[in-house]
């Protein structure tokens, strides 16, 4: 609890480390570098305050790691960051000197880096070409000289040591994920650097690349680099990082020194609250064990994922967990027809859905609320009312005209009865939060009175009020005896809605595990089982059955 | 905690909002792009009414009215094309084949009007499913396969023509009804465009097929997720505007009295285009609608009747309707708060 004291945002701007410096005296060279900083940044966008007065320093030579809940506000600081998005208030600071970045580009001639977590590769270019991207090398005349990008590549590759990982002549297109990542890292590295963020660098690579990225990041912050490191692996910040910075709701929630602080202190900031109060699950269990099967998946095999079952009787709550990738969401698109199915069966009350046609699925009374409801459920420019009945149409018509009284009565029930929060039905719903924005697309499934609902990362992006109103409504939902196929990477959320949790990894079910069963560390060691062999897996996704 | 209303107020109150909400809709249904169509349009009349006393007069108002409609009727589908988040710059060259169409099975079926206009509304049809099957089963991007279609329909209108008017349609009653006939005072050819106008705001507005169009220009994803057959109605948005662009050469032969394979079609695409960005419509889909439309026809129809009136030279025209396409364009995404990162969309 010593680390309590610098716990609060520093209101004055961060000078020399002297806060956190009290670590060890081993890396003097830190000092020669610069600090970067933000003040009292806050950031809205529309109706939703991403970030509120967040005060945080990043400074030279330590690595800090940011930390916070999905939702938190992590990436919109990291964007603000590297120029990005502009925040709304507050200022970004260099050395103590305020820096405005009105592009990317401002960012990188600032020396602010950042590695994103999905690396951008033009696929058709050579990895040199690729690292160079925008500053290539020509002779007069513009053309490209060839034999300099040559020069440079190769002294980069050694110099970072990559040169036996990563062949400069291999096309973007033919590069593993830890491959690509090593390219966005080498962009990093061009020019002079003072900052790097690392958004969740190893959610891709395999052990040993791991390892080597950790040597590479320790090496980054002896020479005097501020390195931000985002992550939601507690083992490796402890590993890796000097300071623990953890955001909650847009706010900082606390500063922690890393070498003496708990696993147990962290998560207590991240989550602020007793996560366990906040669902209100009646033992559905024993009911649900002998209801029926609604939902009957057999051996089912996509492009995605293989020889998938499970059944889901009325009533009852499934969880689908397991890592970003596993192929729970391609699962999710293929049960709603969307994506094909190579082989195997999906039975809603015994009828065999077809796959390929959503409007049978719907038809037959699935429904599925995706995981980006931004780009994949939601009309942005319409309103709560177009959204709600789009969906149920066909039940709202005269001849082919869609009955306006009876479609906003619809609307309105539905939106009182989730609790939208909007001045009026007719509202776009783009202007809407996020929580309210998913109000809308449960509105519109259960104004069609589903079977079975399927929810892909009901509670991303949405604040702790929110969450709490749909796990409720979730509840209400398997009382009244829908079937619910819940995925979420949130293990909390998994434990305190399921009945039941199937884990994924890697396209197939690795174990299923009941209530009692049930722990975060039961659910991840099922959701890892061979993640720790396999190198630096391309998913499923090229082996076509 | 305020949207708590109790359950026997609910059908009371919703009542008493009942008039306020029609106020307020009416508003909104007029909206910000189309009251700004309708001062452009009360600009361009009072600066050309002021140079020249006979341009507001009864009669050129109707010769507008009739020179604007067969763009009039190429932009109403195009809208509904751009809502589904395509576009069609074939729709003048499909005009021009219908036109040869008409006039050369109506001559060759002894003067049978309703055989000529027939034969001219099933190819129409036919060019319409084609540029749906070739956008939806080729994957062909719609920009690219209807500018496929501007060349090859216009090659198969002067195939089949010869490259010269065809036949002689004034000697038939029918068609000189359509092209010179009255109702109610009005010319026929503008009825056409009213009735088409009406029906296609109609289905847009307040039927679901209307809904579903906008969804699927909206979002494409989420309205495949809806259950919404997007294919199905990309090929009958196309088939749409293969019939209607048949019915605007229908009336291009009854008006110049013969098949014209590309004189009076050659550049209607871009008109309706123009009209349709000016009056609304996003061209990433999603959004527009035929009033705004219309007023933008009505507002071209009028400058470039005044120009003309004013003697200046037709190249000029050329340069002003290119001018206007881009301006709406880049209004249009100004509003939109587009930055400039990335391709444009």
């Amino acid at each position: 609890m010593t680390s309590a004291d610098s716990a609060l945002p520093d209101p004055s701007p961060p000078t020399a480390p002297s806060a956190t410096g009290k670590r060890t005296g081993a890396r003097t060279g830190a000092r020669t570098g610069s600090t970067v900083g933000v003040h009292g940044i806050t950031k809205r966008f529309g109706a939703v305050q991403a970030l509120s007065g967040v005060t945080l320093d990043f400074p030279a030579g330590q690595v800090t790691a940011l930390m916070g809940e999905n939702g938190a506000g992590k990436s919109t600081l990291l964007k603000i960051l590297t120029g990005d998005h502009q925040p709304t208030e507050g200022h970004l600071l260099l050395d103590g000197a305020p820096l405005t970045l009105g592009s990317p580009a401002d960012a990188r001639a600032a020396g602010i880096r950042i590695i994103p977590q999905e690396p951008e590769i033009i696929p058709h270019v050579s990895v040199a070409e690729n690292v160079y991207a925008g500053s290539l090398p020509h002779k007069a005349g513009r053309r490209l000289d060839r034999a300099e990008l040559r020069r440079r590549i190769n002294a980069d590759l050694d110099r970072l040591g990559f040169g036996r990982v990563l062949d400069p002549d291999l096309l973007g297109s033919e590069l593993t994920p830890a491959q690509r990542q090593l390219v966005e890292i080498m962009r990093a590295l061009t020019g002079a650097a003072k900052a790097i963020a690392f958004d969740e660098p190893t959610s891709s690579l395999s052990e040993h690349e791991v390892d080597a990225l950790f040597a590479l990041i320790r090496r980054l912050r002896d020479q005097g680099i501020a390195v931000i490191y985002v992550s939601h692996r507690m083992q490796e910040i402890f590993q890796l990082a000097d300071r623990v910075a953890v955001l909650r709701d847009g706010t900082v929630a606390g500063v922690l020194d890393a070498a003496n602080t708990s696993e147990t202190e962290i998560v207590r900031l991240m989550v602020g609250r007793d996560l366990s109060t906040m669902f209100t699950r009646a033992d559905r269990t024993a009911a649900a064990a002998d209801a029926r099967v609604v939902l009957d998946v057999r051996n089912v095999t996509t492009d995605a994922v293989r020889d998938i079952s499970l059944q889901v009787r009325a009533g009852e709550v499934v969880g689908l967990a397991g890592l970003v990738g596993a192929g729970r969401s391609e699962l999710a698109l293929a049960l709603a027809g969307d994506l094909p199915i190579r082989s195997g069966t999906v039975r809603l009350d015994g009828k065999r859905l077809r796959s390929g046609r959503p409007g049978e699925v719907i038809k037959a009374g699935l429904g599925l609320a995706p995981e980006e409801r931004k780009a994949q459920a939601l009309f942005l420019h319409r309103t709560i009312r177009d959204n709600t009945s789009l969906v149920v149409l066909e039940r709202l018509r005269r001849w082919r005209f869609v009955r306006r009284s009876a479609e906003r009565a619809l609307a309105q029930e539905f939106a009182d009865r989730l609790r939208v929060r909007t001045p009026s039905i007719e509202q776009e719903v783009r202007k809407l939060s996020g929580g309210n924005q998913q109000k809308v697309v449960l509105a519109r499934w259960l104004a069609r009175k589903p079977k079975v609902l399927i929810l892909d990362e009901p509670t991303r992006g949405i604040d702790v009020g929110a969450k709490a109103e749909i796990y409720q409504i979730i509840a209400d939902l398997a009382k009244e005896g829908v079937a619910l196929l819940v995925i979420s990477s949130e293990l909390p959320e998994v434990l305190g809605l399921a009945d039941r949790i199937v884990v994924m990894q890697s396209g197939r079910i690795t174990g299923e595990l009941s209530r009692e069963e049930a722990s975060e560390e039961a659910i991840l060691s099922l959701a890892m089982a061979d993640d720790l062999v396999t190198s630096a897996p391309a998913p499923v996704l090229g082996e076509t059955a | 905690m305020s949207t708590a209303t109790t359950e026997p107020g609910t059908s009371a109150k919703n009542q008493s909002r009942v008039p306020a909400r029609r106020a307020g809709s009416l508003l909104s249904a007029v909206g910000g792009q189309n009251l700004s169509l309708i001062g452009g349009l009360a600009v361009v009349m009072a600066l050309f009414g002021s140079l020249n006393a006979n341009y507001l007069s009864w009669s050129n108002m109707q010769v507008i009215g009739e020179a604007v409609t067969i763009t009039g009727l190429l932009a109403v589908v195009q809208t509904v094309v751009i809502i589904c988040g395509g576009l069609d710059i074939s729709v003048g060259s499909q005009a021009g084949l219908a036109s040869v169409v008409s006039a050369m099975a109506f001559t060759s079926a002894g003067s049978n009007a309703l055989l000529g206009m027939g034969a001219a509304i099933g190819v129409g049809a036919l060019v319409g499913v084609f540029n749906g099957l070739i956008i939806v089963y080729g994957r062909v991007n719609p920009t690219i396969a209807t500018l496929a279609g501007l060349a090859a329909y216009k090659g198969v209108a002067q195939l089949v023509s010869n490259g010269r008017a065809q036949g002689y349609v004034l000697n038939d009653s029918v068609f000189v009804f359509l092209g010179r006939g009255k109702i109610a005072g009005l010319p026929v050819m503008i009825w056409i465009l009213v009735l088409v106008a009406l029906a296609v705001h109609l289905l847009l507005k307040y039927t679901d097929i209307g809904r579903n169009i906008y969804a699927i220009g909206g979002n494409d994803t989420a309205a495949r997720l809806a259950g919404i057959n997007i294919n199905k109605y990309l090929v009958a948005a196309y088939a749409l505007t293969g019939t209607v662009a048949a019915i605007a050469g229908i009336l291009l032969t009854a008006r110049t009295g013969s098949g014209q394979p590309t004189s009076g079609s050659e550049g209607l695409e871009l008109k309706a285009i123009t009209a349709a960005a000016l009056g609304g419509c996003a061209l990433k889909g999603g959004k527009g609608g035929i009033g705004g439309t219309l007023l933008a026809v009505a507002l071209l129809g009028a400058l470039e009747n005044g120009l003309t009136v004013q003697g200046i030279n037709d190249f000029w025209q050329n340069v002003a309707q290119g001018a206007l396409l881009v301006a709406a364009v880049v209004i249009q995404q100004r509003r939109n708060g587009e930055r400039a990162v990335g391709l444009p969309a």
